[in-house]
């Protein structure tokens, strides 16, 4: 297990590796550099900025003090936000992004798995309808339709709850985008939970078990659930990660100042190494969660020995 | 009172092709000790019979008939009072021993809940028991090998492994759902001959169901043979394996592999079994079979004491003595 | 001994097999459309998409506006049949049925070609990964696992803003990110089919090589193809519509869905229908098209049926 562990965290380096180059090179590419658009600088001050970001070296050693910074857990500097780092940045956006993300991600693992639940051991009762429901609606509706039509219903129409923005982690600016991510995440975890349950209720280790006698609930509870649960392990990580990127989208339908507005800012203003930092910064997190998803998954099916 | 007793039992299948009755009219007897066997092709119902009596039908099957186990309907009973029996006094042991234990649990969690819930064991008491049986059914090292989980059993150790767990309450009935069908040849010896040695320490009588007549030769007081969900011959094993008396149980015969009868070419049975949810009017055998007459597809033959042989039940209009002047015309 | 009375069971079973074959002679493409069409979700669907689809292609030289004309007599006009704005108009006077159709067009044109060039390099590399197997097989499919490990939608945020946003651009970077599960479906099914008793006893009696790979080895890949090209369509037309609602799209006054989405979302507190019409026809797509894929799957791979 150990050494299986070992391995894999061995894995994600090359695929780290492989974005951060890819996005660096690709950043060195785009004609111009970053300072040459619009503004005028002058040339001393021009020199300055070069020597200060390393842009007078050549490429490959650009390439490594950027590695190395990197590595010093600094993602650099802003190029449109003067005095601010890129780190600065992130740490007044992160923890909007998380609060609303993280929460979002648990209701929705703990409501999709009970939801699934109930749905396979009940076919055709209400909670299946609103399950495979759902299920439908989020894999044909984004989030930048189900969003506004929130906003649409619920602050404008109703008026009930602000249509947006961001006042200082107060509850009732948080609601819509929190709702928003967990019916998406649940309409994707409570069908997966549905589907495998079904399929594992209807194996022939669960009729040995109604053979034995067993009632109901241990049957569920003891044999059923943690395979059930395996497919689930393996959709909630692409849906953390998605729940991250997503919240390019989601923060723009409801404007908070987190790290998804953050790059949609950065990418508009055209501002690189704000961008690239963060893409590096989201890279590793998705890394690590498929990492965790990877480990999680090992440890709890006793087939995988490595 | 007979052990368990069974009355015109009978299993249907709403499909989306329609109603599908995939087993009709089984009625046997079964005493302590007694072994029977069910012999049939795949689709014959055997298999639904036993399961229906044990409440382990798929979703949209349904039974109808009654299985008494000492006078209790098992088929009409709460699930609660189902559970107190099955597990306890009637346990069962699957074809596929690689998916019908639980790959999540180790095997001494799978052995030891059904001690905890039957006999209100601890957990302690209960693992202490299960080794004991893993040991009677001659698992190696069974103290260390209980705490492993089922993919690092073999399939013959896991059948293995599923008899002592069916074993574990010292069952009245054990029902044995073609429990050799998976493994090697060798290891389904070795599986028969535990299951009789078993019996014989035990006291429990089996329902074993194969479509190999060679595991009933060496195992079963009476058997029963089905083909299309019906009763076709039901005897002695004795009196079916010297005497088969219907076409069915003849072809069955035909189409086994003899030491004794050096030379003989094997036959095979022609044709297919009939398809369940189109079941033809008459006999199910009617279309495959050498000795039918214009009667066969029409009518439904009886399932009633042979002329020659009070004591076998044969389903077949053509009477005995009939059928060997034709059989001896060859 | 045991065994032999299973074995003839199971050559009768075959020979009764070659026998149905024989007397009904219908190929297995046959049976599936029959399959697809007596799907009622799926039939259904297919109408309305293919309805959306000319309306896209046709109703814009039929309808009397254009989609960047403003007509100033009719600003922010609500649907109705006045002035002949079925949807209504913009804020700016637009005609927005015309605006829908023109974005729909540029959605389904990026959808198609992202979906043709994403599905072409799914199968080339898988199938190339499949049938070299050792060591190709290994780095390549590494590849495909590191790609999967990266948050593709960061990514085309930053090759759209470092490329630009030119319409084949915008293609470019969707397929960079959709031929992947292409790539480990075809592989996964080489594998399994260059292992098949078939395969095997066609280079048994001496098929050369290349006609085993288009005799037996594509019209066996066509299936999966084919459903998972139907599951490519929907997830390249979003990500389309996610990047022009991000404003990182097409560039006005040309537009697409996800366009007319981000502009509707701006004003829908005074003009919903601006927000409404554009969200619905993305999603009836989508939601067509999901419905599509089901039906080929259920009719092409009947395993639990």
């Amino acid at each position: 297990m150990w050494s299986y562990a070992f391995r894999r965290v061995l894995m994600t380096i090359p695929t780290l590796l492989l974005v951060i180059t890819v996005c660096y090179l690709m950043l060195h590419a785009t004609p111009g550099g970053p300072f040459d658009s619009e503004r005028k600088i002058s040339a001393a001050v021009m020199a300055n900025l070069q020597a200060k970001y390393h842009l007078d070296l050549p490429l490959w050693q650009q390439y490594l003090y950027y590695l190395k910074s990197l590595l010093q857990g600094d993602l650099g500097a802003s190029f449109r936000y003067a005095d601010w780092s890129v780190n600065d940045l992130v740490a007044n956006a992160l923890p909007i992004s998380a609060l609303i993300g993280g929460t979002a991600l648990l209701l929705s693992v703990v409501i999709g798995i009970v939801l699934g639940t109930i749905a396979a051991l009940r076919q055709n009762s209400l909670v299946d309808y609103f399950v495979m429901l759902i299920g439908n609606l989020g894999s044909a509706f984004p989030s930048f339709v189900i969003g506004p039509v929130l906003i649409l219903v619920f602050a404008i129409w109703l008026a009930w709850l602000p249509a947006g923005g961001w006042n200082d982690y107060k509850i009732h600016y948080m609601v819509l985008p929190i709702a928003l991510l967990t019916f998406i995440n649940v309409s994707t975890i409570g069908r997966v939970m549905r589907g495998s349950l079904i399929e594992v209720m209807n194996s022939n280790f669960i009729r040995t078990a109604k053979a034995k006698g067993l009632p109901m609930r241990t049957i569920v509870m003891r044999h059923a659930l943690k395979p059930a649960l395996m497919p689930v392990i393996s959709v909630v990580g692409p849906i953390a990660i998605s729940t991250i990127t997503g919240a390019v989208v989601t923060e723009s339908v409801f404007s908070l100042p987190g790290l998804g507005k953050l790059i949609i800012n950065g990418a508009s203003n055209r501002d690189y190494t704000l961008v690239l930092g963060l893409v590096v910064l989201v890279t590793v997190v998705a890394v690590l969660i498929n990492l965790l998803v990877d480990l999680c998954y090992a440890l709890l099916d006793p087939k995988i020995r490595y | 009172m007979s052990l368990l007793k069974v009355n015109n039992l009978g299993v249907q299948f709403q499909t989306p092709d329609g109603m599908v009755n995939a087993v009709n009219g089984v009625s046997f007897e079964l005493d302590a000790g007694q072994t029977l066997g069910i012999v049939g092709e795949s689709g014959s119902g055997k298999s639904q019979s036993v399961l229906a009596m044990m409440g382990l039908l798929a979703k949209n099957g349904r039974p109808t008939g009654e299985a008494l186990y000492k006078g209790q309907n098992l088929l009409t009973m709460s699930p609660k009072q189902l559970n107190g029996i099955r597990g306890d006094r009637i346990s069962m042991i699957f074809q596929d021993p690689m998916t019908s234990l639980n790959p999540y649990l180790t095997v001494e969690r799978q052995m030891t809940e059904v001690l905890e819930l039957h006999k209100g064991m601890t957990r302690k008491q209960a693992k202490k028991r299960a080794i004991e049986l893993l040991e009677a059914v001659r698992i190696p090292e069974a103290a260390r090998r209980i705490d492993m989980y089922p993919h690092e059993f073999s399939g013959g150790m896991r059948q293995r492994v599923m008899i002592a767990m069916a074993l574990l309450c010292e069952p009245e009935v054990l029902i044995a759902d073609e429990p050799t069908t998976a493994l090697d040849v060798t290891v389904q010896a070795q599986i028969l001959t535990l299951l009789k040695e078993l019996q014989r320490d035990f006291g429990t009588a089996i329902v074993m169901i194969t479509h190999d007549l060679g595991v009933v030769a060496g195992l079963c007081e009476k058997v029963m043979v089905m083909y299309g969900g019906r009763v076709m011959e039901y005897g002695t094993a004795n009196d079916i394996f010297y005497q088969p008396s219907h076409p069915y149980t003849i072809g069955l015969l035909g189409a086994l592999p003899r030491l004794d009868h050096d030379g003989d070419a094997l036959v095979s049975i022609p044709g297919n079994p009939p398809n369940m949810a189109n079941m033809p009017k008459g006999c199910p055998f009617t279309e495959r079979c050498a000795h039918a007459s214009a009667q066969c597809a029409d009518v439904l033959p009886g399932l009633l004491p042979s002329a020659a042989n009070p004591a076998v039940l044969r389903a077949c209009h053509k009477p005995v003595a009939e059928l060997k002047l034709e059989l001896s015309h060859g | 001994m045991f065994s032999r009375s299973k074995q003839s069971d199971l050559a009768g079973a075959i020979e009764a097999n070659i026998n149905a074959a024989a007397i009904e002679g219908r190929s297995p493409w046959r049976d599936a459309r029959e399959r697809f069409f007596r799907n009622k979700a799926a039939v259904v669907s297919l109408v309305i998409l293919t309805i959306i689809a000319f309306a896209c292609i046709f109703g814009p030289m039929v309808l009397p506006y254009s989609y960047e004309d403003t007509d100033w007599n009719a600003m922010s006009l609500p649907p109705g049949m006045e002035g002949a704005h079925y949807f209504g108009t913009d804020e700016l006077g637009r005609d927005l049925l015309v605006r829908c159709l023109i974005g729909g067009r540029i959605s389904l044109m990026v959808g198609l070609l992202a979906t043709i060039a994403s599905v072409t390099i799914g199968i080339v590399w898988g199938a190339t990964a499949g049938f070299m197997g050792g060591k190709v097989d290994t780095i390549m499919m590494r590849i495909v696992d590191m790609m999967y490990a990266v948050p593709y939608l960061l990514i085309a945020i930053l090759m759209v803003t470092l490329l630009g946003r030119e319409f084949y651009l915008v293609v470019l970077t969707i397929t960079v990110f959709s031929w992947m599960d292409m790539a480990r479906v075809v592989r996964g099914q080489t594998l399994s089919i260059k292992s098949k008793e078939f395969v095997e006893a066609a280079h048994a009696i001496g098929v050369s090589t290349p006609n085993i790979i288009f005799r037996h080895i594509v019209p066996n890949l066509l299936g999966i193809v084919v459903i998972y090209t139907t599951v490519t369509v929907p997830g390249v037309i979003l990500t389309e519509s996610v990047l022009s609602f991000l404003g990182l799209g097409v560039q006005e006054p040309m537009t697409s869905w996800g366009v007319l989405i981000e502009d509707g979302t701006g004003v829908m507190e005074t003009t919903p229908w601006i927000l409404l019409f554009p969200a619905a026809m993305l999603s009836i797509t989508l939601y067509c098209a999901n419905y599509i894929g089901d039906g080929l799957r259920d009719a092409l791979d009947p395993k639990d049926r």
